[in-house]
């Protein structure tokens, strides 16, 4: 008989978060990607799973913590603090129930960082081509773009700049930003590949 | 050194902030303001370099981006040092080492001037007639001399110390160039609250106007205008103000790449700063304010140091209160020296000025030349001195012919040739130059992108029509048109009469008058070429090399070109021009380099136990982008006995492998089943969820594109693994058909390459190790057998636990959200020490599955290569209607007997490892050139038979079996036998876990 086992996996971030500076590595988060089509002359659900999905095509709905990124015509980002997608995962589905959906966790999927300050936007135009000023890609703007060689997803939620990016590319990303951030003062200090993560 | 040239009370240099910097060893004084070349002169350097061909002693031409001559050699420190700079534009800081280029064994003395005395062989074109024979010295004797003889400075060689950055920005309108025309169009243009940027290549903003000491703008001297200009703009927060910024790139949709020299002209900079910022701007509008070049006159021995343009004569003399000389003589063909010869008269120079023009038609410039010398009507036919101008000859002319000659004793040259528009973004931006022939020059014509130019760069050359054209072209270009009126006196005299080479009595064959400094290119190479049937200026360009040194030829396009249309008696627009291209000016390598070096210059992905294995000494290879474990050597272990340990372990034990970089796309939808029925050759309908099936997906063109396994999760959801290269262009191929092939079908797709990691255990003992922390689910043989899939827990996460095996052993993929991968393997990996445990890489899992005869794509196949020609045409169905690939694969070509099949070869000497990509032969003793039936795919030595074992492509091969072929080997042949590509268990026992592995207890 296999021994019994009491341990229990915990998250291991492929970066350790940090607290402070122009570039922050935000701590792990739940995800999901959720993709809808509307019938012809069908309208897409404004809300599922207290995420508000009526905001139009590359916009965020939401607070910092907790949003709904519309990346494509019927193509949601949907970011919950870690821990609460056990739950979301079902109330969205149960919301949806009788439509044509997908929703696939990718919780994991991301790593993401919160870029603030008067010369975010700068840092992120390192290597961001799209404009990224106030009129342009105003608070609530999110979008799917390249920063340097690598697919991130840029969200406005607030004055800061979220990023996310697969959790494989954060280690180039987040050497890309604090090379950019230099100019600017500090830049953080995470170390890759250290198990402090939340739980 | 004595700054003994330096004119007191005036210029723009700051005379409280003296600096020192050396040059080829001496060290020369200046203040902040200057640039190398102002502070040079002001020292009474005037020998600068050495000419790239004839190595003729040279000084500076020019005062601006297009110097030809005076280019150094800067040195700012270890890793610090480039060539080329031209010293016109590097700004004079304290501490720099500057040193002239192309000369051995010093700038005054240098061997290399012999080929001025042998010049008349070394006319255009003379590599190509020279170097054709005998062909056998090409690359011993000729190629090697060239290569040692061509270029200016030297390459560094030391990693670049400085950091670059990139920035990306969007404007409404981009105006380059911050003299009048640029400054009036910034400030009509901002004035509404558009987003402005304006660019100007200097360090200070102001243009022609920093020099200008006589006009008056709105009543206020130049330099008030140009101060207020620049406060009213900084004050705008819409304005955006670049000074060093050189705009060098027109690119299509107003993208407009920039420029900037950030620190260059600190000499203690903070490092946090950049070296330079390139600017790479999305401009809605866009306003060209770019001046225009001065142009040279062309007359023998026109090149001596200290004969320079006439404008920067003045400039010199203005801005930076330098004399150049102290007798100076202006030679011109236009209105603009009078200018220049009356401000190096009001410093109390000696000043006499020569015209090309008969007096008559000499116009209110005239004026200008009160208490001067003026010999109108006059040629200049050579000059005289050697490292320094001393005199130039001049003679009056009189219907055509040249009368008697005259030396004017002088020690600097003011020459005007007229004046050039730097057309070179318009043209870049791909818009239509026209010829205007009273100011014999070309100018913007048909605008193709949403730009519109203003001022010198437009042929326009009075103060106030600039400043008044400027305003309009900003207002325009923010959408807003409107006028303004500037008063500017005095008048600016334009009066200007074309001429090429100037008249000459001497006999054209001796005559050497340079068009091209930098490149060392004469009026009579151009007449050379010409004479030798290259009409084209394309070809008289490529020909002769004229324009295209590093300064692409702004001092030097338009006298080639008038010269060629002189000689072909063809009016200038029906020769045409050379093509302007990107950059404007050289750009460092460091600039368009950017961040793109080091940790940032490609990602580098690296999968969740990758500190881990990092930690156990593992050493990686690179698969796509991807960094994976390749083995874990122990102490003492060199890669094969690492890999044989490793191969051991699964055979007989277990081995773990990080497996997460493995592609993975959830496909989900009520038409899933039907979406991967139309992907791949084989059947997905009948698969039950719960169960795993391999997939082999086939382009259009019926050849093998990917493979992977594919769990149905549930009906309407299948987890497709792709390899691990291949992950974005299956995505993409799918997303493709999906959205143009196929949008009726209700499927979606999300890559969860990263959701799940994945860690492969395999052996024998792999259930044993995995029982203890799996919960809800049922581990058994009978209830979880080969090829399905179960949900579940590990340590209490979810997982995706598939049994499955690439290894041909029992085994088992454990995914799990890719954060808890790391806490499941070290799990695994402490509690499977007592059976053994052992982590493997790439390189054993390449040998075990080669054992096991599975394929890898992109190994075994190489995009020609069917299904049937790897043994797998079971895979595809023949009752499906369609799929991708069925039309190609019924094709009479692909059922060719002779194709290339897949087989397993076995060294005869059962020692010798074959070579990966050897080609095979049937015959060794058949004539040249061999027929070649195949190449070995994977070669590897088995460490579980103990001897070597290959798969090959082999022509009509499954007919071959137990023949013997020969493979290449560095030394010769070897002969091999031809058996099944399967090594190992060709039954599939082992993977049922039936058979029994040796134990480490």
């Amino acid at each position: 008989m296999p021994e019994p086992v009491a341990i229990h996996a915990r998250r291991a971030p492929i970066l350790a978060p940090s607290a402070s500076g122009l570039v922050r590595v935000l701590p792990p988060a739940d995800r999901f990607v959720l993709q809808m089509k509307a019938p012809r002359g069908a309208v897409l659900p404004a809300s599922a799973g207290g995420f508000d999905l009526s905001g139009p095509l590359n916009t965020v709905r939401g607070t910092p913590e907790r949003f709904a990124a519309r990346l494509g015509p019927g193509e949601w980002l949907l970011v919950c603090p870690a821990g609460e997608g056990a739950a979301a995962g079902p109330a969205i589905a149960s919301d949806l129930a009788g439509r044509f959906f997908s929703l696939v966790a990718v919780g994991h999927r991301n790593a993401a960082f919160l870029l603030s300050g008067t010369h975010a936007a700068d840092i992120l135009n390192a290597g961001i081509a799209l404009d990224l000023s106030d009129a342009a890609f105003p608070p609530g703007s999110a979008t799917r773009t390249l920063l340097g060689k690598a697919e991130v997803v840029v969200v406005r939620v607030g004055d800061a700049f979220r990023l996310e990016c697969w959790r494989s590319f954060a280690p180039y990303v987040h050497a890309f930003l604090q090379e950019a951030a230099r100019e600017f003062g500090c830049a953080t200090s995470s170390t890759r590949g250290s198990r402090q993560g939340a739980g | 050194m004595a700054q003994d040239f330096r004119l007191p009370g005036r210029g723009r240099i700051d005379r409280k902030k003296p600096i020192a910097f050396t040059f080829n060893g001496r060290t020369v004084g200046g203040y902040e303001g200057d640039t190398l070349a102002s502070a040079l002169l002001a020292s009474g350097i005037r020998l600068m370099g050495r000419s790239f061909k004839y190595h003729r002693p040279r000084g500076v031409l020019t005062h601006g981006a297009d110097e030809p001559n005076a280019l150094f050699q800067v040195d700012r420190g270890t890793g610090r040092a480039d060539p080329n700079n031209r010293a016109t534009v590097v700004e004079a800081v304290a501490g720099l080492t500057v040193s002239s280029q192309n000369h051995w064994p010093s700038l005054e003395h240098d061997i290399g001037q012999v080929n001025d005395l042998v010049a008349p062989v070394l006319t255009a074109g003379f590599y190509y007639k020279t170097f054709m024979w005998p062909r056998s010295f090409w690359d011993k004797f000729y190629e090697p001399a060239i290569r040692a003889a061509a270029g200016l400075g030297v390459a560094p060689d030391a990693p670049d110390a400085d950091r670059y950055v990139h920035r990306n920005t969007h404007c409404d309108v981009l105006v380059v160039g911050a003299g009048p025309a640029g400054l009036a169009a910034a400030l009509a243009a901002s004035e509404a609250g558009k987003r402005v940027i304006l660019a100007d290549e200097q360090a200070e903003m102001g243009g022609s106007l920093l020099a200008d000491l006589t006009s008056t703008i709105d009543g206020k001297p130049a330099s008030a205008f140009v101060a207020e200009a620049l406060k009213t703009l900084a004050g705008r927060a819409n304005v955006t103000l670049l000074s060093r910024t050189t705009a060098f790139g027109y690119y299509n949709h107003n993208h407009v790449v920039l420029t900037e020299r950030v620190t260059d002209h600190l000499a203690a900079p903070d490092p946090k700063l950049p070296r330079e910022r390139l600017w790479q701007v999305r401009a809605k509008e866009v306003v060209l304010a770019t001046g225009a070049h001065e142009r040279p006159l062309g007359f023998a021995d026109n090149d001596r140091p200290g004969i320079m343009l006439a404008d920067s004569v003045r400039t010199y003399v203005n801005r930076y209160a330098v004399a150049p000389g102290r007798r100076i003589v202006f030679a011109t063909n236009g209105a603009s020296a009078y200018r220049a010869a009356a401000d190096a008269k009001a410093v109390g120079l000696d000043v006499t000025l020569v015209d090309l023009r008969p007096e008559a038609e000499i116009g209110p410039e005239r004026a200008l030349l009160s208490g001067i010398e003026l010999l109108a009507g006059h040629t200049v036919v050579g000059s005289t001195g050697g490292k320094a101008v001393t005199g130039l000859i001049v003679a009056p002319l009189s219907g055509g012919s040249v009368g008697a000659r005259r030396t004017l004793a002088c020690d600097c040259v003011g020459m005007s040739g007229g004046w050039t528009p730097a057309v070179h973004l318009f043209s870049q931006s791909r818009g239509k130059l026209t010829f205007r022939t009273e100011i014999d020059a070309f100018v913007p014509g048909t605008s193709v992108q949403a730009e519109r130019s203003a001022g010198a760069c437009k042929g326009t050359y009075d103060l106030a029509s600039i400043l008044a054209e400027g305003w309009a072209a900003g207002a325009d270009a923010a959408g807003a048109p409107s006028t303004r009126a500037f008063a500017a006196t005095p008048a600016t005299p334009t009066g200007f009469k074309a001429a090429r080479v100037l008249p000459t009595d001497a006999d054209p064959k001796n005559v050497r008058a340079f068009l091209d400094f930098q490149n060392d290119v004469t009026a009579k190479d151009i007449g050379l070429a010409v004479r030798e049937g290259f009409e084209s200026v394309e070809h008289v360009k490529r020909y002769t090399t004229n324009s295209m040194a590093t300064d692409q030829g702004k001092t030097s396009n338009m006298a080639a070109l008038g010269l060629v249309s002189e000689i072909l008696a063809k009016d200038i627009p029906q020769v045409g021009t050379t093509t302007f291209r990107p950059p404007y000016t050289p750009v460092t390598f460091g600039a368009i380099v950017g961040t793109a070096r080091g940790e940032t210059f490609d990602p580098i992905r690296t999968a969740p136990v990758h500190e881990w294995a990092v930690k156990q000494g593992a050493k990686f290879e690179n698969v796509s982008l991807w960094r994976r474990a390749w083995y874990f050597p122990k102490p003492g272990e060199d890669m094969h006995a690492a890999v044989a340990r490793e191969c051991r372990a699964v055979r007989e034990s277990v081995g773990l492998l990080d497996a997460s970089t493995l592609g993975k796309i959830e496909v989900v939808g009520p038409d899933a089943a039907e979406f991967m029925n139309r992907m791949y050759p084989n059947g997905w309908t009948k698969l039950e969820p719960g169960k795993c099936r391999y997939g082999l997906m086939l382009k259009e063109d019926g050849f093998i594109f990917d493979d992977g396994i594919v769990a149905r999760m549930a009906p309407d959801r299948f987890h497709v693994t792709t390899s691990t290269g291949g992950a974005p262009r299956v995505m993409a191929h799918m997303e493709d058909y999906l959205q143009t092939e196929w949008p009726d079908l209700d499927v979606f797709l999300t890559s969860i390459t990263e959701e799940w990691g994945v860690i492969a255990v395999q052996g024998p003992r792999a259930r044993e190790v995995i029982a203890p922390f799996v919960t809800g689910i049922d581990l058994s043989p009978q209830a979880f057998p080969q090829m399905t899939v179960r949900e579940g827990e590990i340590l209490g996460v979810p997982t995706r636990l598939m049994r499955v095996s690439f290894t041909g052993e029992l085994g088992f993929e454990i995914n799990v959200p890719a954060d808890f991968t790391q806490a499941v393997w070290e799990a695994l990996f402490g509690y499977g020490q007592r059976f053994g445990i052992t982590p493997y890489g790439t390189e054993a899992m390449h040998v075990l599955r080669a054992e096991r005869g599975f394929i890898i794509v992109g190994q075994e196949t190489d995009g020609t290569v069917t299904p049937d020609d790897v043994g797998l045409s079971g895979m595809v169905s023949k009752a499906k209607k369609d799929f991708v690939g069925k039309r190609s694969l019924a094709r009479p070509d692909m059922a060719r007997a002779d194709r290339k099949q897949l087989v397993g070869l076995l060294s005869a000497d059962g020692r010798t490892v074959l070579e990966e990509g050897a080609q095979i032969v049937a015959d060794t003793r058949q004539a040249l050139p061999m027929t070649m039936l195949g190449h070995v795919t994977s070669s590897y030595l088995s460490p579980t038979l103990n001897h070597p074992i290959a798969l090959a492509v082999v022509s009509g091969g499954r007919a071959r079996m137990g023949e013997t072929l020969f493979v290449t080997t560095p030394a010769g042949f070897t002969a091999v036998k031809v058996v099944a590509p399967v090594f190992l268990d060709p039954e599939g026992k082992r993977v049922e876990g039936l058979v029994e592995g040796g134990v480490h207890a």
